[in-house]
């Protein structure tokens, strides 16, 4: 009983391992790809990744607009799954603050 | 002997959970499928992260967005003139770039306007960019399945003034580039300007090369002062950008990992309140018949490690299998949203020891624990008074 179990973990190790040598080699791959990657974000200047495309703050999330969140108007509702997981970009380079309070 | 003695007990432990075999099998599915929702995050958010802060690092160091109302406006080209002679400034220059909807697919590409070439040796894209050629294109991938063409087929988009304006296919970006380029159409700039009715003289935004890398902060706060209707936008805040959306804190994270996070505390919390009353009766026998507590102990460690290392290691497993072979099938549609294309998840598998760790002892020591505490409890209980409950 005891064999069927450590065989059991002996294969799950080896599956992982074998998976392990799988990444070094995609890594490998993708850092030879990188001087390709390199020279078509260079050229068309690129700024975001193209995980979602159904709103300008999805699609660009580094580019886009102060109130992007609410995309149509101030109080317009969330229309997007993926707004969920994406959220507005922060702003810290503008260095603009608002304070709210009485004198 | 020690060992023999190890061996038995764990055998005898197997032979156990078996006579258990559908409330334990229960358990390392339930168990093996929190580890699977938690390593699918951690390996989904960690490699995008890391290909995200790769790939950006050759993104331009310093955009200038022009704003009017709170919102983005098109930019005068003429600006890039006066930047130029802020000193540390080592070129500007104006880019062009826009959303095109598309009524056929209902979908939105991203127009990029680029008369720069790529040499002929780049793999990621099959032919070549359109250059300075009027009415050619390079197109995305996931424009070229939406609009069912290929390499030197036509690709009809219609300009501001409602003329169908027809563009060759010349190039065509190859599956490897799909997380950056899926929904790309490169033209060349009177194209753009055609296609969109774009006043001459304006840019969507420039883009500004500086000499040391270390002073554009300080040339963002320069800009700004001179032109206070600008935005600046770094580097680096691309790259935090990606760090937001993929870190701890993120959407993504909280709503996948919470759940998980709610089962497992489920699960183990089940485990710890308290043994069942079979099991407490078969410690209770074994203590009678002369087992030590060290060995009834013993029973449960390995108990525990069977459980929570076999569930670890198959969720692990299918957790890479899940987001490096099959594209994050269970997650992509929550990034995907409504989009009409999108690109194949084709993920280099980053893979961090550390995060791998961190789970490990989040969930296969507390389960340990949790196995182990309750039955110390009826171990040390008089035999008498646990086997008759």
């Amino acid at each position: 009983m005891s064999a069927v179990f450590f065989l059991f973990i002996a294969l799950c190790i080896a599956a992982i391992s074998g998976l392990w040598v799988y990444s070094a080699g995609e890594i490998v791959r993708f850092d030879s790809d990188r001087t390709d990657i390199k020279e078509i974000v260079t050229a068309l200047k690129l700024t975001d990744m193209s995980f979602s495309h159904d709103a300008r703050y999805t699609r660009h999330p580094s580019q886009a607009d102060l109130f992007s969140a609410f995309q149509d108007s101030p109080s317009s509702i969330e229309h997007f799954p993926s707004g969920s997981v994406i959220p507005p970009p922060r702003f810290d380079s503008l260095g603009t603050s608002l304070t709210v309070g009485l004198k | 002997m020690s060992v023999t003695r190890h061996i038995n007990i764990l055998d005898y432990t197997l032979r156990s959970l078996l006579r258990r075999k559908f409330k334990n099998a229960g358990i390392i599915i339930v168990f093996a499928f929190v580890i699977f929702l938690s390593a699918s995050i951690l390996f989904l958010t960690y490699s995008f992260k890391h290909e995200a802060s790769l790939i950006m690092q050759d993104s331009p160091e310093l955009i200038i967005q022009k704003m009017m109302a709170g919102r983005h406006e098109l930019i005068p080209v003429g600006v890039a003139s006066s930047i130029l002679n802020i000193p540390g400034v080592a070129g500007v220059e104006p880019r062009y770039w826009g959303y095109y909807y598309d009524s056929l697919t209902k979908a939105n590409y991203t127009v990029i306007s680029s008369e720069t070439a790529v040499s002929g040796q780049n793999r990621l894209l099959e032919g070549v960019l359109p250059g300075g050629d009027r009415n050619t294109a390079a197109i995305g991938r996931g424009v070229a399945r939406a609009r069912f063409i290929n390499l030197g087929d036509e690709i009809s988009l219609q300009s501001s003034d409602g003329d169908i304006v027809d563009f060759r296919v010349v190039g065509v970006f190859e599956a490897g580039s799909d997380l950056l380029t899926s929904d790309v159409i490169v033209i060349g700039l009177r194209d753009f300007t055609k296609l969109f009715g774009m006043p001459e003289g304006l840019a969507t935004d420039l883009s500004v090369h500086v000499r040391n890398a270390n002073e554009t902060p300080v040339i963002a706060r320069k800009i700004q002062a001179y032109f206070p209707d600008t935005r600046p936008i770094l580097r680096s805040e691309i790259l935090r950008t990606y760090d937001a959306v993929f870190g701890w804190r993120s959407g993504l994270i909280l709503t996948l990992f919470a759940g998980a996070l709610v089962a497992f505390i489920i699960l183990a919390w089940d485990k710890a309140t308290g043994l069942s009353a079979e099991e407490k009766k078969e410690i209770g026998i074994l203590k009678a018949i002369g087992w030590e507590t060290s060995d009834i102990l013993e029973i449960k460690f390995w108990e525990g490690i069977a459980i929570s290392l076999s569930s670890f290691l198959l969720g692990i497993l299918l957790a890479y299998l899940h987001v490096f072979f099959f594209g994050a099938s269970f997650f992509s549609p929550a990034l995907k949203g409504w989009s009409v294309i999108y690109p194949d998840f084709r993920i280099v598998p980053f893979i961090n020891p550390y995060q791998i760790a961190i789970l490990l002892s989040v969930t296969v020591i507390p389960y340990i624990a949790s196995t182990i505490i309750p039955s110390w409890k009826a171990a040390i209980t008089d035999p008498d008074e646990v086997v008759r409950g």
